[in-house]
C-alpha cells in the first residue's frame, strides 16, 4: 500500500510537519470515562466537554477547517484536510464532536450560505463552540427525503416553521441545525426550501428535543417538534424553492463524496473505542479458542476473515485509485461506493466476529468474561446505524445504478 | 520500499492502456471474435486454435510484448503497473492471443538472473512462450511438475499449458535428482507432442505437452525460486484481464437492461436486476484496486506482492464468477444462447477464475502469510 507522504507538495509536506510537531506535544491523553463508538452517541456532558475541549485545541493550531477560506475562520490552504486528518489518525488522537457540522453544515454554509451568516457562524462551528445537527428526516419521510412536510410558513421578513424532525443526532446538544423545510404545499421537490435555524437558544420558544434510545441501549438522536418557531429569511441557504439541490451537496458531503474533505479525526484505541476491522478481529481470533485450538487455525474460519481483509483492503485501494484518473471508468463510481462498502464491510467483519467469539459473544460491555471487553456485540449492532442512516444500503444502490450505470429510476 | 500513492500509473502507462482500447475497438469487435471463434457450435468437432495472427503480428509491432521484457535485455522494462494496463484492455476484448502465456514466461525468465537474458532477447524480438509445469491434478503449488530432467532430457507430461498451440517456445520446470530446474526449448522440438484438450473456453487454447526425451537449455538452476518470485505478476496479470473482461460484462448487460423492456419497463427499474447489477460493479472495482496495487507493489514493494497477489486474485476469481452469472441471467433466454456474445466472455471467465488458482486457493495461502501456516 502506498505511503501518502511521498506525494505531497512542497506545501503540503510543510504542513504535514507542521501537523506531526503539534501533534506530538498535543495529543490528549486517554479519558479515564468510557466514550461511545462515535460522536452520534455522545452521553454525558463528561464526554461532550473533553471532546470539545480536543476540537477546540485541533482548531486552534490549524487541522479543523484547513482547505476553508480564512474570512470565514478556515486555513485558507488548499488539500491540506486530508494530510491532516491522516496525521491526527496516526496520531491516535479522539474524535470530534462536531461531526455534522464539519461534515454537512460547513460544506452546504460555504456554498450557499449568505456572507455575514457564514462569518458568523463558520469560526464557531470549526472550533465546536457550537454543535450542528441535522434535520432531514421526518416520521412520514425517510428515504423518500423529498416528501418532507414540515413547513414554514412566510410572515413578511420571517418565516414560521412548524412539523415534526425525527432520528436528529445531536439535536441534545446542539446550537444550530440545518433543514430541509416545505415552503410549497403544490409541488414535491420544487416546494422545498433550506434553513439553517437555532436549536438550543430557542428551546421552549418554538422548539422541543425529545432523546429516543437506540437499540444499542445508548442515546444520540432524538424527536425535534417545532411549533411556531420564526426565524429570519436571511438564514436561508440557496433560493426559495431550491432546497432539494441544497441538501445534494449536503448529502454528497455526508456519504464522503462531496468536493471537500471532512475533517476527521479519530484512531485512539481504548477499550471503549472499538473498530470493527479486521487488525481486531485477526486479534480476537489469535485469543479465542475454536473447537480445541486458536480460532486462527481453524481452516474455514481463516478463509472467512481472509474474505474481509480483502474488502477492507480493497475499500482503501479504493480511495487511492479516486486519486488516479487514468484508472477510473466514471468520475463519481468510486465515491458513491464509500459509504455503502465502509458499512456493509464493518457489519460482516463484526459479525463474524461474534461467531468467532462463539458463546462468549453473549457477554456484552460490563461483562468482566467478555472478550474484547463486550464491545463486539456493540460494535456490530453499530452497523445497523450506518447501513440506515445517511441513505440505507438499498438506496445508495438505486443512486450507483440509476448515476452510474444509468438504470431507469425506481422512483 | 513504499508505493507511491498514484500507483507509479505513469502518462505512458495511461497512453499505452488508452490507445490499446483504441486498438481493439477499432480492429476487434466482440462480432469479429463471435464469428471467429464460435462460428461451429458442435461440441465434438476436433479442438482448433482459433485467432487471428496478422493481428497479433501487428501487435508485436507495436511492442506490446516487449514492455515487460527489462531493458537489460532490449525490452523496454516498464513497471508492472503499466502492463497490467494493457492486460486490462486485451481482457476487455477477449482477445485470443499469447500475451499473457508471453508475459508470464517473461516475469520468470526475468527472475532467472542473468541465465534468463538470452530467452529474455528472443522475446524481444518477437518470439511467444507458455509455462509448462503443471500436473496432471491441476495443482498449483509450483513443485508439483510431472517432468523430470536427466542429463539435459526431458520426460514426462507437462498438463494445462495455456495457449501452448500459439507459441514458439516453452519453458518447462522439471524435477531434478538435486532439485526443480527450468528450461527453455521451442515448442516443435523432436520429441515434444502438443495434445490439444478439448476445453470449454472460446478463446483460449490449452494442450497437455508430453516431453520424450527432449533435449532441452537448462537456463535456472533454483526455479523453484524464480517461480516464486515470477508468479505475483502471473497472478497479478490474469486478474487484470479478468476485471477488463468483467467490465465488459458490466457495461454489455446495462447497456440491455436499459433497452429491454418488461411490464412496460426497462429491465434495470426492477431492483431485482438493477442492485445485482450495482454488485457486479462495486467487485469489479474492489478487484481492480487490488490489481494496481499488487502491480505497484511488484516493483516498489515487493516483500508484499505475493500477499497482495492473492488479494487481487481471490477478488478478481469471485467477480468473474458474479459478473458472469448475472451476465447470462439477465440476458434472459437470449443470453442462453449460442449466438449471443456474453457466452463467450461468460466461458473466458470460468476459465480464467480457475486458472493458476481459485479465490478460495489464494485466500488460503493468503491466510499463510497473514495469519501464519497451519499443518
Ligand atoms: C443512527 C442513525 C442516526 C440518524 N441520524 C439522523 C440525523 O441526524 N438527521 C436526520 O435527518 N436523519 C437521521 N437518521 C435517519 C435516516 O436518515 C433514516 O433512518 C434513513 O434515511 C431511512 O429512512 P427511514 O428510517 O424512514 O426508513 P424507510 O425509508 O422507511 O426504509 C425502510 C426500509 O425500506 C427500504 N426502502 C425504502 N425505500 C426504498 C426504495 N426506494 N428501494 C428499496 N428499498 C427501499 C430501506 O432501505 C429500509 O430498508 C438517522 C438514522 C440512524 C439509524
Amino acid at each position: 500500500m502506498s505511503d501518502s507522504a511521498s506525494k505531497d507538495n512542497p506545501e503540503q509536506a510543510e504542513f504535514r510537519q507542521h501537523c506531526r510537531d503539534w501533534l506530538c506535544d498535543n495529543t490528549p491523553a486517554e479519558p479515564s470515562f468510557r466514550l461511545p463508538i462515535s460522536a452520534l452517541e455522545i452521553m454525558t456532558e463528561e464526554q461532550l466537554t473533553y471532546l470539545k475541549d480536543w476540537q477546540k485545541s485541533a482548531y486552534d493550531a490549524g487541522l479543523v477547517g484547513c482547505d476553508y477560506p480564512v474570512a470565514y475562520g478556515g486555513g485558507g490552504r488548499t488539500n491540506c484536510q486530508r494530510i491532516a486528518n491522516e496525521e491526527m489518525h496516526r496520531a491516535k488522537t479522539p474524535y470530534m464532536p462536531n461531526i455534522i457540522g464539519l461534515g454537512m453544515a460547513a460544506p452546504t454554509l460555504l456554498q450557499y450560505g449568505q456572507e455575514e451568516l457564514k462569518k458568523h457562524l463558520l469560526p464557531r462551528l470549526f472550533s465546536g463552540e457550537d454543535i450542528w445537527c441535522q434535520g432531514f428526516s421526518e416520521p412520514g419521510s425517510g428515504s423518500d427525503l423529498a416528501s418532507v412536510q414540515t413547513f414554514a410558513q412566510r410572515d413578511g421578513d420571517a418565516w414560521v416553521i412548524n412539523g415534526h424532525k425525527v432520528w436528529t443526532s445531536l439535536a441534545h446538544f446542539a446550537a444550530w441545525m440545518i433543514i430541509l423545510l416545505r415552503t410549497d404545499k403544490t409541488q414535491k421537490h420544487g416546494g422545498l426550501s433550506y434553513f439553517v435555524v437555532p436549536i438550543s437558544s430557542a428551546l421552549d420558544q418554538g422548539v422541543s428535543v425529545k432523546p429516543l434510545i437506540k437499540m444499542t441501549g445508548e442515546t444520540g438522536f432524538n424527536e425535534v417538534l417545532f411549533e411556531d418557531l420564526e426565524v429570519d429569511d436571511g438564514l436561508r441557504l440557496g433560493a426559495l424553492g431550491h432546497g432539494w439541490q441544497v441538501a445534494t451537496t449536503t448529502l454528497l458531503h455526508e456519504r464522503d463524496a462531496g468536493e471537500l474533505v471532512t475533517p476527521r479525526s479519530g484512531g485512539m484505541k481504548n477499550a471503549a473505542t472499538h473498530n470493527a476491522n479486521t487488525t481486531n478481529l485477526i486479534d480476537l481470533a489469535r485469543k479465542t479458542q475454536y473447537n480445541g485450538k486458536a480460532a486462527v487455525e481453524d481452516p474455514l474460519l481463516r478463509d472467512r476473515i481472509m474474505r474481509q481483509l480483502i474488502r477492507e483492503t480493497a475499500l482503501e485501494e479504493n480511495q487511492r485509485r479516486t486519486r488516479v484518473p487514468a484508472l477510473l471508468e466514471h468520475p463519481a463510481r468510486l465515491q458513491l461506493q464509500n459509504k455503502l462498502l465502509r458499512s456493509e464491510i464493518a457489519q460482516e467483519t463484526s459479525a463474524l466476529a461474534l461467531e468467532v467469539a462463539g458463546a462468549s459473544a453473549s457477554l456484552y460491555l460490563g461483562d468482566q468474561n467478555a472478550p474484547a471487553a463486550g464491545q463486539w456485540p456493540l460494535a456490530y449492532m453499530s452497523t445497523y446505524g450506518n447501513t440506515i442512516a445517511a441513505g440505507t444500503s438499498e438506496v445508495q444502490r438505486n443512486i450507483l445504478g440509476e448515476r452510474v450505470l444509468s438504470l431507469a429510476k425506481s422512483k | 520500499m513504499a508505493q507511491p500513492d498514484d500507483y507509479g500509473f505513469s502518462e505512458e502507462a495511461s497512453l499505452i492502456k488508452d490507445s490499446a482500447r483504441k486498438f481493439f475497438k477499432n480492429n476487434f469487435s466482440t462480432d469479429k471474435l463471435h464469428r471467429m471463434v464460435a462460428d461451429n457450435s458442435d461440441s465434438s468437432r476436433a479442438p482448433e486454435s482459433l485467432w487471428n495472427k496478422e493481428l497479433w503480428q501487428q501487435l508485436l509491432e507495436l511492442g506490446w510484448t516487449l514492455l515487460a521484457v527489462p531493458e537489460s535485455a532490449e525490452g523496454l522494462g516498464l513497471p508492472a503497473v503499466a502492463v497490467a494496463g494493457l492486460v486490462e484492455e486485451a481482457g476487455r476484448a477477449a482477445f485470443p492471443c499469447p500475451l499473457l502465456a508471453t508475459l508470464n514466461a517473461t516475469y520468470v525468465l526475468a527472475a532467472c538472473g542473468d541465465s534468463g537474458n538470452a530467452a529474455l532477447k528472443e522475446i524481444a524480438e518477437g518470439a511467444t512462450a507458455t509455462l509448462a509445469l503443471t500436473n496432471r491434478t491441476g495443482s498449483w503449488r509450483l513443485q508439483d511438475t510431472e517432468v523430470s530432467a536427466t542429463q539435459r532430457k526431458l520426460n514426462g507430461t507437462a498438463w494445462f499449458v495455456q495457449d501452448a498451440r500459439k507459441v514458439d517456445r516453452l519453458l518447462v520446470c522439471a524435477k531434478k535428482d538435486t532439485g526443480h530446474s527450468l528450461y527453455w526449448v521451442a515448442s516443435d522440438a523432436p520429441g515434444i507432442t502438443v495434445h490439444a484438450d478439448r476445453i470449454v473456453d472460446l478463446t483460449r487454447d490449452q494442450a497437455h505437452v508430453e516431453f520424450l526425451d527432449v533435449e532441452a537449455e537448462e537456463i535456472c538452476e533454483d526455479g523453484l525460486k524464480a517461480l516464486e518470485q515470477a508468479f505475483p505478476a502471473i497472478w497479478t496479470m490474469l486478474a487484470a484481464d479478468v476485471i477488463g473482461a468483467a467490465e465488459w460484462q458490466l457495461q454489455t448487460t446495462t447497456e440491455y437492461a436499459r433497452t429491454r423492456t418488461q411490464f412496460e419497463r426497462p429491465l434495470g427499474f426492477f431492483q431485482a436486476v438493477k442492485h445485482p447489477l450495482v454488485d457486479v460493479m462495486i467487485q469489479i472495482d474492489e478487484a481492480k484496486s487490488l490489481v494496481y496495487n499488487a502491480a505497484c507493489a511488484i516493483d516498489h514493494e515487493p516483500q508484499r506482492a505475493a500477499e497482495y497477489a492473492h488479494m487481487a486474485k481471490a477478488s478478481a476469481s469471485e467477480t468473474a464468477a458474479f459478473a458472469s452469472s448475472r451476465s447470462v441471467q439477465f440476458h434472459g433466454g437470449i443470453g442462453y444462447t449460442w449466438e449471443c456474445f456474453v457466452q463467450l466472455y461468460f466461458k473466458r471467465q470460468k476459465h480464467s477464475q480457475l486458472l493458476w488458482g481459485d479465490a478460495a486457493w489464494h485466500r488460503a495461502r493468503l491466510a499463510d502469510i497473514v495469519l501464519g501456516k497451519i499443518d
